[in-house]
């Protein structure tokens, strides 16, 4: 396959280090937030941060689809996996994360629950067809980058006349988000967030264009710069942030341009308006209530709309006391400022969606930011 | 130990709890089906237990239980791999293999002619190998109890004299070696499973490894750790090694062979290949003044054609293995938590 070590070339890479390093003051501090897990994937997994000064930082923001899940919602899952004759179909990411009092899907699958795993929802349209007598309910989260297909399978749905299949709708919007980060207060005895510039999304622009971001950009004096997932995006976008910020603009840039156009993709825009429509407001783990930040299921699809199909109970829904996710997400807190890293959350018994995600900042900490403090020479906050 | 053709008695049926049941249904099954491919000497004792002498030196024993799903998949099925599964266990304590036993259970309604192509390949894979099946136990499970079936193998081999390999010998300065491309199993089975089936032309390196290892340790009496990295890949079996031997392990990125069907599968799963099963490689670690012989011995078996030094053992208190990534920065390559793949063996 072509394409795939282009984009993580060293000697490259070695020479957007230098012209990042010649662009840096090296009298003021950077905070990049990294909007997306995985931009956040990247930087750790090729070790983007070693390549860059040390003023230049990246704080990890809350575009983990996993990670921004609040609790209720994940409970609410186990519960309709647990109904009888239910199967529950998901990505597989979802399987770990701990619902109130540790209980996750893959906790329900051992009690008896029929969870299965899948990588699109063609698959979960699969596993309805192939069981017309169960119920098959696809649990539906993540950004715009997901949603058009979501809205696809329950077309089809409806074209083919299944009627064992919904979906469990918690698609969030991404510009909403980015400006809640830089608008909302800050929690009592917090330090404010002081994000100098956004990598923006990168899938997701490819289906909602840049042009979403620009409000955010002219509003609040970020720059925004929509980054490529591969290392070499995130150094070359990291390089055009950092020029923003020292000439004063913010306007939304595209480094992405081989994917991502300033409309985006205008069918998959369609298609999702046709069959989702905005929510007033929806909780986020970390943001709480952001309104106009989530989709639900239009009225006219409400027989594929499994909160329709199915009634959940209330529940009392809480995340582990003293779990630094919320702060985390916002970019406030660093994952070894959390009392719970490495202690009792570790990836093998997470508390937290954070450390479940490989796009979640404690996953990406525990992997990699424990070694850097030991291996590498110290860099001030950032290890 | 010579092939025979499928049994035109077996072309249709299914098991039923009959074969399974200790009376004569039974007795034929065993006697038409598995002792027809896997007829041994030994096995035609037809005792509960195998005798058979033993050379001198040390006994090797392990065992291994297959629950792989699909069945059947490209270069292999789960004939073959219980077989290759209990040798390359016992060629990576340094051993030759004697002998094989296999404990079969089976599903009703399990069709027999899947069970008699399963034997059949088991009976291949023993042969090549020259290890005989000299024991076996067959059950039969209700349907909706088992996944069709179900395959442990046990094996003995005998370990020459001065050769001491453990997981825990690592030491600092030694050298990681690694005898081909990683992830071809692990992406050959993903690729016929239900719900993800790809075009591929990827192919399981389901093998036997204990031809290879003779070669090695002929050359090398002094190999410090052997080990095969099945499931959990590369990365798991690395993290054993380094905790066993409470050393660190430093790899380098681009050194390790990762062919460009599975690079270009994993990348579109969102999978590492460090850590998707093989059937057919082996790591090893030795000193670094042996690294360029054995390197040279190992490309020149079969198995090992694409051998490559991969890494080095260093001093680290924290056991962690860190890896030179080819992009100029490095990662921690961790334990994996929960499941990438399920089932794969």
């Amino acid at each position: 396959m072509k394409y795939i070590r282009e984009f993580r070339d060293g000697g490259l890479a070695r020479k957007l280090a230098a012209a990042i390093a010649r662009e840096a003051d090296p009298d003021r501090h950077y905070n990049l937030m990294e909007f997306c897990g995985g931009h956040t994937h990247a930087i750790f997994r090729y070790g983007v941060q070693d390549l860059v000064p040390a003023n230049v930082e990246y704080v990890h923001g809350p575009g983990c689809p996993v990670c921004v899940l609040p609790v209720r919602r994940l409970d609410d899952a186990v519960e309709l996996a647990l109904k009888e004759g239910v199967i529950l179909t998901t990505y597989g990411d979802m399987m770990r994360v701990p619902g109130t009092k540790q209980k996750s899907l893959i906790r329900a699958r051992a009690e008896g629950a029929d969870i299965r795993m899948v990588y699109s929802t063609q698959d979960a349209l699969n596993v309805a067809r192939d069981n017309p007598d169960r119920q098959v309910v696809f649990f539906a989260i993540g950004f715009e980058t997901t949603t058009p297909p979501t809205a696809v399978a329950i077309l089809q749905a409806q074209a083919e006349g299944l009627t064992n299949f919904t979906v469990f709708c918690n698609h969030v919007l991404t510009p909403p988000a980015i400006a809640h980060i830089v608008n909302a207060p800050s929690e009592p005895g917090e330090k404010p967030v002081r994000i100098d510039g956004f990598l923006g999304p990168s899938h997701v622009s490819s289906v909602i264009g840049w042009a979403p971001y620009e409000p955010a950009a002219r509003d609040f004096e970020k720059p925004v710069v929509i980054a490529g997932f591969e290392p070499l995006d995130v150094m070359q976008s990291t390089l055009m942030l950092i020029r923003q910020i020292n000439e004063g603009r913010h306007v939304v840039e595209n480094q992405y341009t081989r994917v991502v156009t300033r409309e985006g993709n205008r069918k998959a825009q369609s298609l999702v308006a046709q069959v989702l429509e905005l929510r007033k407001t929806f909780e986020w783990r970390g943001l709480g209530y952001v309104s106009d930040s989530a989709l639900r299921i239009r009225d006219a699809y409400a027989a594929f709309d499994a909160e329709k199909r199915f009634t959940v109970s209330p529940k009392d829904s809480r995340e582990v006391k003293s779990c630094e996710c919320p702060a985390i997400l916002r970019g406030v807190k660093k994952p070894t400022e959390c009392k719970l890293f490495g202690t009792v959350c570790t990836p093998d018994n997470p508390m937290g969606a954070c450390m479940v995600s490989s796009e979640g900042a404690c996953a990406a900490y525990w992997t990699y930011g424990r070694k850097r403090g030991a291996a590498l020479p110290a860099r001030g906050a950032a290890a | 130990m010579n092939s025979v053709d499928a049994s035109p008695k077996y072309r249709t049926g299914a098991v039923d709890m009959t074969h399974g049941g200790g009376g004569r249904a039974m007795a034929e099954l065993i006697e038409d089906l598995f002792h027809r491919h896997l007829k041994n000497p030994i096995l035609d004792q037809r005792h509960d237990a195998a005798v058979f002498d033993v050379p001198p030196g040390r006994l090797v024993m392990s065992t291994d239980a297959h629950v792989i799903s699909p069945l059947f998949f490209p270069g292999g099925d789960i004939g073959s791999l219980s077989v290759h599964g209990t040798l390359n266990d016992i060629a990576m304590a340094g051993a030759r293999p004697l002998s094989l036993t296999a404990s079969f259970i089976l599903e009703e309604g399990f069709p027999l002619a899947d069970l008699e192509r399963i034997v059949m390949s088991m009976a291949r894979a023993a042969r090549e190998a020259g290890v005989p099946v000299v024991s076996g136990d067959t059950k039969v499970v209700e349907k909706g109890k088992g996944d069709g079936v179900f395959i442990t193998t046990a094996g003995v081999g005998v370990l020459p004299d001065g050769v001491s390999i453990s997981p825990a010998a690592a030491r600092p300065g030694q050298v990681v070696l690694l005898s081909g491309s990683i992830g071809d199993h692990g992406v050959a089975i993903l690729s016929k499973r239900e719900n993800l089936e790809f075009e591929t032309e990827i192919l399981s390196d389901s093998a036997a490894l204990h031809g290879l290892v003779a070669d090695m340790i002929a050359a090398v009496p002094g190999i410090a750790v052997l080990r095969d990295p099945t499931r959990g890949g590369l990365a798991t079996a690395l993290n054993e090694i380094a905790h066993a031997s409470g050393v660190g392990v430093m790899l380098e990125e681009d050194a390790i062979p990762v062919g460009p069907d599975v690079e270009g599968a994993c990348e579109l799963l969102g999978l590492d290949p460090l850590y998707v099963a093989n059937e057919g490689k082996l790591i090893c670690i030795c000193e670094a003044a042996d690294a360029d012989l054995l390197l040279e011995i190992m490309r020149a078996h079969p198995l090992g054609r694409l051998s490559e030094k991969v890494g080095e053992i260093v001093e680290d208190a924290d056991r962690m293995v860190v890896m030179q990534t080819g992009f100029g920065g490095s990662r921690v390559v961790d334990w994996l938590s929960g499941e990438q793949l399920p089932r794969i063996c």
